[in-house]
């Protein structure tokens, strides 16, 4: 295996895209890639996209997308790992270029959620038809439990959840491409409408349309690209029980904590030398039982991070300085590209007012369903 | 020079308030009155349909106008709510009011704005000389499923309005009507209930065409908005038009007489022309009002308006919309709602 740099980026505004189609946000996150690298052309193209199916009748997207680049011909394959698919599809480029199989591979998200469809029953179809979604459960429905099984256990309350969403939307407000680019209280979160108690509105990400796309290759060839490449030093996928009722903890998210020890391992850092994270927060408890399995708290109570500042930009490790899934938006198979692109970003020192300063590593972790998917990658600067 | 020489506005006296709605359907009310802006909304009576609801407007503009019926030369109801879906409401509206049988009659149909079709259309009648009058009304008995958020908003009621060329309570300064292929929100023949696409209702449609068509005829007049005393945009819930009005440069004040959603809902043909003639209502003379509509589908008709002295003198001759709004009402169970709106299927 050789060593794989990301050399170009490029990505959409995040947002409700009413006059954008998928083929049109996938295009324009893609093209902004290969201008950012100087790249003309391509060896192979995974697109991380979960439902294009559903959400616009589209299926076979990879020779579709491939083709908007005037590059037909070159293979393209669409990964899907439900909400986890960019960051699969992130893996997969990964794999062939440091198998050494391609030179140029781009790892693109896309998804097209504002288009007239059922979003909520179009999602559910990602958790486990038979055992949870035919008894009427959906993902806010699931989040709720994960919640209530981590307050019983933790003692975590409603507050500590308001306050992940309270930071990133505050990163968010920092963010160009963000969704949303407004600050909001605690308050603001204990007061917003139920969704499913204990979750409120404010609580959970939302319906987004957008793309995301980086370019990688060989390290050794990274400086005909860039000045400045990011390495990958480790990519750990796992997986886990589909449904809660089968795993042993539904507070515990066995596969983002096997899938970060296998990419620490694969990088051999601690995670208390990652300096920026991006992680997977589509309800606001996720993000609290993420930085818990990957450890990025240092041994202190993950559900007080936010709160107390630890992960919130100018503290001790910074998560979701992008706004996260609940600001800068959630495209779901563009959510784990784009979580690369701030990491990109942030380890080039081009974050502008959310940079950390002096970043040199940094994680992100994408995950599918309710956690029965999850991979992790961890750069550093080239 | 054509304009306005007679208005008039009818709302039932039947109200549902969105506690009552919000308690039924396990929804947080306070979501609704601090979120939408509505607090309770009109509901017509059993006897009440789009039809009777022109015949009480059209008979208040007449007495605004005093003028004889007959010489009203063209009459168009524009509504999503005609009682048949073949066989015209105006017919019956024209000889209630003994208006013809020597007239032009049509009914329209264009989601929420086929109340300002029917001004667009008989103004230019008028301003032709084709006809020396023509009254328009936008009426409606407005459709929301059960659950939908459109519960809280779909009211009944609506105002007719007859154009001349003499004896103007407002004169029309410009018309202007801005269109585009747009399906936010629609009912396919014989569905009970409309159906819209969310969110999409909101950017993309309302606030496209509201602002796109309030700011070409600004445009157009060369005037701007702290040229006007008052504004009306259409009100599908209370938040949308102040945001609108907020976009254009309007003041919370121009846009209070006519804001009249909070307790009427949205009377859809009926909400942008019932908001102007509560602005009538209130108004000084030789005063500068603006109205936009918005329909679905979608598309928005502005005019701006320059009252006249005539007004301040006529308007008290018929019944004014705030009157009828906080007049005496009659407050709805849930139950008794479904009832008069016929949403329960009972056996033939």
């Amino acid at each position: 295996m050789r060593d794989v740099a990301m050399v170009g980026a490029g990505m959409t505004h995040f947002g409700e895209l009413w006059n954008l189609s998928l083929r049109e946000l996938f295009a324009e996150a893609a093209l902004a890639a290969l201008e950012s690298a100087g790249a003309d052309h391509l060896d192979g193209l995974w697109v991380g996209n979960m439902s294009a199916g559903q959400f616009v009748g589209q299926e076979h997207i990879g020779p579709m997308l491939v083709e908007q680049l005037g590059m037909s011909g070159v293979p393209a394959t669409r990964v899907e790992s439900a909400c986890a698919s960019g960051g699969m599809a992130l893996r997969a480029a990964w794999l062939e270029v440091a198998s050494g199989q391609s030179e140029i591979v781009m790892a693109a998200g896309v998804e097209k959620m504002n288009d007239g469809a059922d979003v909520t029953a179009v999602l559910a179809s990602a958790a486990d038809q038979e055992a949870e979604v035919y008894h009427g459960i959906t993902f806010p429905g699931l989040y709720a439990m994960i919640a209530r099984a981590h307050m019983a256990a933790h003692g975590t309350t409603e507050e500590d959840m308001a306050w992940v969403a309270v930071k990133n939307h505050r990163h968010g407000a920092l963010n160009p491409h963000a969704q949303f680019r407004r600050e909001i209280t605690v308050e603001d979160v204990l007061g917003s409408s139920l969704v499913a108690e204990p979750l409120r509105l404010l609580n959970c990400s939302p319906v987004s349309d957008g793309a995301a796309a980086v370019l990688l290759v060989p390290l050794t060839r990274a400086h005909e690209f860039t000045d400045r490449p990011v390495r990958i030093l480790g990519s750990g996928a796992a997986t886990a029980a589909m449904a809660l009722a089968d795993r042993a903890d539904p507070a515990t998210l066995d596969a983002v904590m096997t899938s970060a020890s296998r990419a620490y391992r694969m990088a051999g850092i601690q995670p208390a030398q990652i300096d920026v994270a991006e992680v997977h927060d589509c309800f606001s408890i996720a993000e609290i039982c993420c930085t818990g399995a990957m450890g990025l708290t240092d041994g202190c109570n993950p559900a007080h991070a936010a709160r107390s500042g630890f992960t919130a930009l100018g503290g001790r490790r910074p998560v979701n300085t992008s706004g996260g899934l609940k600001a800068k938006g959630h495209p779901v198979g563009a959510t784990g590209v784009a979580q690369a692109i701030e990491i990109f970003e942030q380890l080039r020192g081009e974050a502008g007012d959310r940079q950390v300063p002096d970043a040199h590593i940094g994680a992100t972790q994408n995950m599918g369903g309710s956690g029965a998917s999850s991979v992790v990658h961890v750069f550093a600067r080239g | 020079m054509a304009g306005i020489v007679g208005y008039g506005a009818y709302i039932p006296r039947n109200r549902i308030t969105a506690d009552e709605i919000a308690r039924q359907w396990g929804k947080d009310p306070d979501s609704i009155r601090g979120g939408l802006l509505l607090q309770e909304k009109s509901v017509p009576g059993l006897d009440e349909d789009t039809i009777t609801i022109s015949v009480a407007a059209g008979l208040h503009a007449l007495e605004r106008a005093g003028l004889d019926p007959q010489r009203v030369g063209a009459l168009y109801i524009g509504s999503e709510s005609h009682p048949y879906a073949v066989k015209p409401s105006g017919t019956v509206v024209a000889e209630a009011l003994d208006i013809g049988p020597e007239v032009h009659v049509a009914d329209f149909e264009f989601a929420c704005k086929a109340g300002t079709e029917a001004m667009f259309v008989a103004l230019g009648l008028v301003e032709s000389g084709r006809m020396e009058y023509a009254m328009a009304i936008g009426a409606d008995t407005s459709q929301g499923a059960p659950g939908d958020a459109l519960e809280f908003s779909a009211s009944a009621g609506g105002t007719a309005y007859i154009f001349g060329r003499e004896e103007l309570m407002a004169e029309v300064v410009d018309a202007v009507s801005y269109t585009t292929d747009t399906p936010d929100f629609w009912r396919r023949e014989g569905a009970f209930y409309p159906r819209h696409g969310g969110r999409f209702t909101g950017e993309p449609a309302y606030f496209q065409h509201v602002l796109s068509a309030s700011r070409l005829i600004l445009e157009r007049t060369g005037l701007k908005a702290a040229d006007f005393r008052y504004a009306v945009f259409h009100m599908p819930n209370g938040k949308f038009p102040l945001s609108a009005g907020k976009q254009l440069g309007f003041t919370r004040e121009q846009l209070e007489p006519g804001w009249i959603v909070p307790t009427m809902g949205n009377t859809y043909s009926g909400s942008s022309p019932t908001g102007l003639a509560a602005t009538l209502d209130v108004v000084e003379a030789d005063q500068l009002v603006l109205i936009t509509s918005f329909g679905s589908g979608a598309a928005s008709d502005s005019f701006v308006l320059r009252t006249t002295e005539l007004l301040v003198e006529r308007r008290g001759r018929a019944p004014g919309v705030r009157a009828m709004l906080d007049g005496p009402r009659r407050y709805l169970t849930y139950g008794e709602y479904v009832k008069v709106r016929e949403k329960i299927r009972m056996n033939d």
